[in-house]
């Protein structure tokens, strides 16, 4: 399911004095099976596009495509149900979003709003709890009695279950350490993969963008800047940096070694596999004392 | 050299009617002298949290004791010793209580009865401390992440305090925000002298502490220099850590056949030995 974006504006507040324009002209294309970050600044209008891939905003200028489903201004809330079937959304810690008395209950919620029957709504929920790794007899423990790392998956299952062809991301790993952080991009990797689910990654983790996606939208006062994949996006390191945006760890590393070797920037290593690979390749055939 | 904090064998149970229930804080024990930094890591779960509860008398130790200032901490003494303590959470947008910048910053200091004048003063130079002294009357909602987080920095410097804690003060934060909230803090240590204990997961922060701690399973799995203790390097990993950029890339460059010293933790020093590998081809 392509996702468009075709001259989007977004306008806070209209005609009240607390009217701000935060999506100006925006032209985006997700395109269908895609693992797509979105990277900007804070304030650069990423929540904002964000909010337009399940018709939580309506443009205030322009048209939104999910599928075959156009959004405009003019388009009502009921016609806005199936997108958000289709389209599942985890917010930034969302785990503060759990409320119901037990696990299995708060899993199955979404699935039995959209009018999923109770029995598949039950069997959903139980797999996506084995899926996230929770322990034997979440299910019936109350979410509030679990970790936070717990907290979390609970709230992931409860976005899968609904069992969604788009997945959106906002920093799903903000707050975790740093193997809980791995284990949940990976799942959502692996995910991608196996079910041929659009993922759209919101994300301040340069690094996580290089590694995970393969196509990248920046986001900068509004606006779409740039698209491409993450070998193009990471190779202007100065463009960049004027977004107020860096590049990943293994790429200013590179830059480093390059600068100091005399060499050209090469492609980015967008993993510290490639910046391996890649520093290999140079010192084996370095040749002779320079 | 004076001895700020001092845990002595001190373990803790959110379950003591449970005579099988786990010690988050089992058996636990170090100091921190004056003007020290220290950096308690670990993975979610390993205690960390409990023993940042502990040590401002959020929580009490059912076994050992927590030492603060030369005296061990009890209810009654409490009040006296928090007072010289600042803290700062997670969350940035769960600490504040003022409309303004300055307000919030002022905010502490009027429970604790400080006179008008020096409060006005206080909290500038607290906010100069931090360098939001040019956003006095903002609104903090307003603000960004690492912004929001180094007024609440000022909040507990206005107080004047012995010991900062950051209870995983920048984990929230994007990476600039981090950057900015770090910046601030190794300024103050370098500039006031202040004792830090920093409660975190970002190892590369964990790498500018003078001593780290390693928590797992509620005890001290180990206490070094960050140089000691990231040569544990698989071992800790195997914690559910991370291992600082450098080492991760050497081990990777181990793996294609090319050597580096041992230890090495910082990218610098790990580009100038790549650069030396590569003239002496």
């Amino acid at each position: 399911m392509d996702i468009a974006l075709e001259q989007v504006g977004y306008t806070y507040a209209a005609g009240t004095p607390f009217q701000k324009q935060a999506l100006h002209d925006v032209n985006v294309r997700i395109p269908s099976g895609s693992y797509t970050a979105i990277i900007g600044h804070t304030g650069s209008g990423k929540s904002t596009l964000l909010q337009h891939l399940n018709g939580l905003l309506k443009p205030t200028a322009g048209i939104v495509r999910i599928g075959d489903t156009q959004v405009t201004k003019e388009t009502k809330g009921k016609q806005l149900k199936p997108i958000r079937r289709k389209v599942g959304i985890v917010f930034q810690f969302p785990e503060h979003q759990l409320f119901e008395e037990n696990v299995l209950k708060d899993i199955m919620f979404g699935p039995l709003n959209f009018g999923v029957e109770e029995e598949e709504a039950k069997a959903r929920a139980l797999r996506w709890i084995e899926r996230l790794g929770l322990p034997e007899g979440t299910a019936e423990k109350s979410p509030f009695d679990l970790s936070g790392g717990q907290m979390r998956r609970v709230a992931i299952a409860g976005v899968l279950a609904m069992e969604p062809d788009v997945l959106v991301l906002d920093e799903p790993t903000a707050g975790l350490d740093p193997a809980g952080r791995k284990e949940i991009m990976d799942l959502f990797y692996e995910l991608h993969e196996q079910r041929d689910m659009t993922t759209i990654l919101v994300t301040h983790s340069m690094e996580d963008a290089a590694r995970y996606a393969d196509h990248m939208i920046v986001m900068h006062d509004g606006m779409d800047v740039l698209q491409g994949p993450p070998g193009e996006v990471f190779a202007d390191a100065e463009r960049l940096a004027e977004w107020r945006l860096g590049v990943p760890r293994t790429v200013s590393f590179q830059r480093l070694y390059e600068e100091g070797a005399g060499l050209p920037p090469g492609p980015p290593a967008l993993t510290e596999e490639q910046l391996a690979a890649y520093l290999a390749a140079d010192l084996g055939k370095g040749g002779g004392a320079s | 050299m004076e001895r700020i904090l001092s845990l002595q064998d001190v373990r803790f149970t959110y379950t003591p009617d449970d005579p099988d229930g786990r010690h988050a804080v089992d058996g636990v024990s170090f100091d921190m002298h004056a003007g020290e930094w220290i950096a308690v890591v670990g993975h979610n779960g390993s205690g960390k949290s409990t023993l940042a509860r502990l040590m401002i008398g959020l929580l009490f130790p059912q076994e050992g004791t927590v030492g603060l200032f030369g005296d061990t901490l009890t209810e009654d003494n409490l009040w006296e010793k928090r007072s010289q303590m600042g803290m700062v959470f997670q969350n940035p947008d769960n600490q504040f209580v003022g409309a303004t910048v300055q307000d919030d910053v002022a905010f502490a200091l009027e429970n604790n009865g400080i006179p008008f004048e020096e409060m006005t003063l206080r909290v500038q130079n607290a906010l100069k401390q931090v360098k939001m002294d040019t956003f006095l009357d903002h609104e903090p909602q307003h603000l960004s992440g690492g912004q929001k987080q180094r007024v609440a920095i000022a909040g507990a410097l206005a107080l004047r305090p012995r010991l900062l804690i950051l209870d995983e003060a920048t984990s929230m934060l994007d990476p600039q925000g981090r950057e900015e909230v770090i910046r601030v803090i190794l300024d103050l240590r370098e500039k006031t002298g202040l004792s830090v204990i920093s409660i975190t997961h970002d190892l590369e922060e964990a790498l500018l502490a003078d001593r780290v701690v390693v928590m797992n399973g509620g005890r001290k799995f180990a206490e070094g220099t960050p140089q000691e203790v990231f040569l544990k390097g698989e071992a800790l990993t195997e914690l559910g850590l991370d291992l600082p950029f450098a080492m991760r890339l050497s081990a990777l460059l181990g793996e294609q056949g090319i050597g580096t010293e041992p230890g090495t933790m910082t990218e610098r020093k790990l580009v100038e030995q790549l650069w030396t590998l590569r003239s002496n081809r």
